[in-house]
């Protein structure tokens, strides 16, 4: 309970960010790739200050050999570079590129009452939900075979 | 294009970035977990995974977070969505796909992944934003949407 507890305290901080910083605002993000337009660099200090306050946090974090209610790290085995990862990213980011929203800065949207982020919420959900399902059932053929 | 413009918010951006590693240091932490938004998503998405309690968790803070941003600071965040419904709905479905097949995004990929030097996740980054750059330079720039 204590774990679920911190989770949502956790969650709470991660929307807070994500809704300070601008990553929840279409216009915000849309303008930051606007290269040749209407260019705001904020997203820039975004990602810069994100990446500099996890690289150091986790290093903290890893000195320990586990986390406070768990037994292990749960971290991503590091695979190979493929064809799914590269083609996979490219599709995410014309995605991206023509809503403005990313799943972390479109969640903690979902707490602003506007119909937007609802509308592509669910949409994010059903494309999701047909590559899983899409992608299983290939493994499981390629399985079998 | 001036319709476009939104301001260099600098300070805004540093602190919710800040804010931003500081929560996926926590859930490493606590949890143990990478805060990458789109396993989270996918974990409460049917059929559930079976440590689905600790997302909702965290999907919950993150939703409530603007409420209570506006509770404790008396202003709302505002956001702009400069995209026409049938964008949301087309870019939303298409994240999804991306983000299933790459395995990642901005907060899993940009933020966690980069933090840990993880190669997969340099790579993915570079992409999706190069991708998300070219799309906006075509819909705005070319297409003229």
């Amino acid at each position: 309970m204590i774990r679920i507890v911190a989770t949502f305290l956790v969650g709470i901080v991660f929307g807070l960010g994500i809704a300070i910083s601008g990553m929840a605002d279409p216009a915000k993000v849309l303008n930051f790739f606007d290269l040749a337009g209407t260019w705001d660099p904020s997203l820039l200090v975004v990602m810069f200050s994100a990446l500099a306050t996890t690289a150091m946090g986790y290093r903290l974090v890893f000195r320990r050999t586990k986390p406070l209610f768990d037994a292990d790290f749960h971290l991503p085995a590091s695979g190979r570079i493929d064809a799914p990862l590269v083609l996979g990213s490219a599709v995410f980011g014309v995605g991206w590129g023509i809503a403005g929203f990313c799943p972390g800065g479109a969640i903690p949207a979902l707490g602003l009452g506007r119909m937007e982020p609802v509308i592509f919420v669910l949409a994010m959900g059903v494309g999701i939900f047909v590559a899983r399902t899409f992608r299983n059932q290939r493994d499981r053929a390629a399985f079998a075979a | 294009m001036q319709e476009f413009a939104t301001p260099f918010t600098p300070w805004s951006a540093l602190a919710g970035g800040v804010l931003i590693g500081l929560s996926a240091v926590l859930l490493m932490a606590v949890n143990g977990r990478i805060a990458g938004l789109t396993g989270i998503v996918n974990g409460v998405i049917p059929p559930l995974s079976p440590d689905w309690t600790w997302r909702a968790a965290f999907l919950a803070g993150a939703i409530l977070a603007p409420a209570l941003w506006f509770l404790a600071v008396g202003t709302a965040i505002e956001i702009a969505v400069p995209v026409s419904t049938i964008a949301l709905i087309a870019g939303g479905l298409i994240v999804g796909v991306g983000v299933t097949y790459g395995s990642g995004c901005t907060s899993g990929h940009g933020v966690c992944g980069i933090a840990r030097l993880s190669p997969r996740s340099i790579v993915a980054t570079c992409v999706f934003m190069a991708a998300s750059v070219a799309t906006v330079f075509v819909t705005r720039h070319v297409i003229g949407l």
